[in-house]
């Protein structure tokens, strides 16, 4: 199993306020729209340097939405900021029809996904939002691991031409992606070359997958690892690659089973290459107030449960 | 620039172009569209400032988006016959495979529609970000948008109309289709929507009338009185009274004609009442 170490833990949110940040200095077309949630954020840097490219729309996450529709009308890139939440499910029709089928380049930038934003609980932790964005034809998904690869894609997606949905979080994670790692968008990045197993994980859940390899190194199995940071459009060179060599595998993400991550690739699978598959997710609920460690214990998300569900699904193999 | 008479020729033949897409199809929105067909015609042949062409960022022109974009009939009719592209294609209008879908669109690629419309209540805050859009980019040109009065009972309106004060969106005309009727009845059966002069203005919008939205003259006069109030720090709101259906006797005065395509026999009446002016796509 391949070393990763992390000197500090930071939170993915603040890795899109940094690239915003640097955003705001390379890119003059680039305006960021914000409902109310600035310092949850992190948009106070780009603010400050580009007060005339910043609106600060007030609690109204539709009309948020439909001025991005309409700011890209005259060149520019907006970028909107608000929770998962508000970011989704409660603007889903603006964004389907203003957005989505409006073939807008809009970046929808949401924060305080998850069950790890904690102890507001369910009102505020959207689990279901990878499946509501994945479904509107044209939009890209993205969910970053750590503070690194949240910045660099919040960067790469000013580059991309049409609708994104970054989606990050709250809670500081370990830091243990490169710092220059380039971000390509549908690209996932291999965490570790393995053999036994396939562990595709996304988001907060990456950090929890090296965990899970390594504990299952130490029981003599050998996990390959998939930083699938783009939900859609999907890697599927890369999973069907790796399924190919171990016959299994073990999804992992913060997000409903139903309309999420794991979905995505068992659709692959059944198209190209059936093979046993287990979910790491949360099952058709929602969540509750805790600790954010408290949440991801109490619902499943953690190293363990990939590990119990790596053993499950190897006997299924 | 066309005369009056020019005007009221063109929007006779937009009529004729309406009824005859709708009774093809036998499908689609006759009654707000014949309301606004003054508007549309005074709008873009005589108050906007436009480009040659078209592109999607309209950077140096006047730009303008229908929200009650069930409207389409109108909106098609006066782009092609402006130009946009060519008056045959209205005979495809909710066909399969159609650039003319029931409800405007970006998708297809249509000439003159910039964001897709239909979903009620969005077009107002479109309209925003475009006018800001403009105002970063140093472009003294003009938004304009169009909204149906029970399309006001939407709240994301509330929102953008709030917002629009707010912030002193001075570059943005939003007319608004006072006809008193939406699908169910008329719009105080439906949901009584009060003073809308005083709402808008409680908000802190310019706010005008024009009492004679089917008169082409007066709608001339009160979109340049509109441009006229804008630039002074507040958005300028028309309250446009209309008539549903006008232009068809049968079709006016009732909410009947929303969303309802004439007969056979129907279309011959209101096409009599509306004779071949620039020839027929």
């Amino acid at each position: 199993m391949k070393k990763y170490t992390y000197e500090k833990k930071i939170d993915t949110r603040s890795g899109f306020g940094a690239g915003l940040a640097e955003l705001g200095r390379t890119n003059p077309n680039v305006v960021a729209l914000c409902a109310d949630l600035v310092g949850s954020l992190k948009m106070e840097t780009f603010i400050k340097e580009n007060p005339e490219r910043f609106f600060q729309i007030g609690i109204a996450e539709a009309n948020m939405m439909g001025i991005a529709a309409g700011l890209t009308i005259g060149g520019k890139i907006p970028f909107t900021g608000t929770f998962a939440n508000f970011s989704t499910g409660r603007v889903y029709d603006q964004i389907r029809q203003s957005i989505a089928y409006s073939g807008k380049n809009v970046k929808i930038c949401a924060s305080h996904a998850g069950l790890t934003l904690g102890e507001d609980g369910a009102t505020h932790q959207i689990l279901e939002d990878i499946g509501l964005m994945k479904m509107l034809p044209g939009m890209t998904v993205i969910n970053p691991c750590d503070y690194n690869q949240t910045k660099a894609a919040t960067i790469a997606i000013a580059e991309h031409d049409g609708p994104v949905y970054l989606r990050f979080g709250r809670p500081a994670v370990p830091v243990f992606t490169p710092e220059d790692q380039k971000f390509e968008i549908g690209k996932a990045v291999q965490i570790n070359e393995g053999s036994d197993v396939t562990i595709i994980a996304t988001g907060h859940l990456v950090w929890e997958a090296i965990l899970a390899g390594e504990k299952l190194a130490e029981q003599g199995i050998s996990a390959d690892i998939l930083d699938m940071h783009t939900i859609k459009p999907l890697d599927d060179a890369a999973i069907l690659k790796s399924v190919a060599k171990t016959g299994c595998v073990v999804t992992a993400e913060e997000h409903n089973y139903l309309g999420g991550l794991g979905e995505s690739v068992a659709r692959v699978l059944a198209e190209n290459h059936p093979a046993p598959q287990e979910f790491i997710a949360t099952k058709d609920t929602f969540g509750e107030s805790g600790t954010p460690a408290q949440l991801m214990d109490k619902y499943g998300l953690n190293s363990e449960s990939i590990v119990n569900a790596v053993i499950k699904v190897l006997k299924r193999k | 620039m066309p005369d009056t008479q020019q005007l009221k020729d063109l929007a006779t033949q937009v009529r004729r172009d309406i009824v005859r897409m709708v009774h093809k199809v036998n499908s689609g929105h006759p009654g707000g569209s014949l309301g606004c067909t003054e508007f549309f015609v005074a709008l873009y042949n005589e108050v906007m400032d436009l480009k040659e062409g078209f592109d999607m960022d309209g950077i140096g022109e006047d730009l303008f988006f229908l929200s009650n974009g069930h409207i389409s009939p109108v909106f098609y009719s006066v782009l092609a016959r402006k130009g946009y592209f060519p008056v045959e294609e209205l005979n495809t209008f909710r066909l399969i495979d159609s650039r003319l879908q029931g409800h405007p669109t970006t998708h297809e690629g249509l000439p003159g529609v910039r964001v897709a419309s239909g979903s009620l209540g969005q077009g107002m805050s479109v309209a925003i970000g475009a006018a800001l859009a403009k105002k970063l980019n140093n472009d003294d040109h003009l938004i304009y948008s169009l909204h149906g009065d029970g399309e006001l009972q939407e709240g994301q309106n509330w929102e953008a109309i709030m917002y629009a004060a707010g912030n002193k969106v001075d570059n943005l005309i939003a007319t608004i289709d006072l006809n008193g009727q939406q699908i169910d009845g008329s719009t105080d059966q439906v949901l009584p929507m009060g003073d809308l002069r005083a709402k808008f203005e409680a908000f802190g919008w310019d706010v005008m009338e024009i009492e004679k939205g089917n008169d082409i003259e007066a709608v001339i006069a009160g979109l340049k009185e509109a441009k006229t109030r804008t630039g002074k720090g507040k958005p300028v709101c028309i309250l446009m009274h209309t008539i549903m259906g006008h232009g068809v006797d049968f079709m006016m005065y009732t909410h009947a004609w929303h969303g309802k395509a004439p007969n056979d026999e129907q279309l011959a009446v209101a096409l009599a009442q509306n004779p071949e002016t620039l020839g027929d796509y």
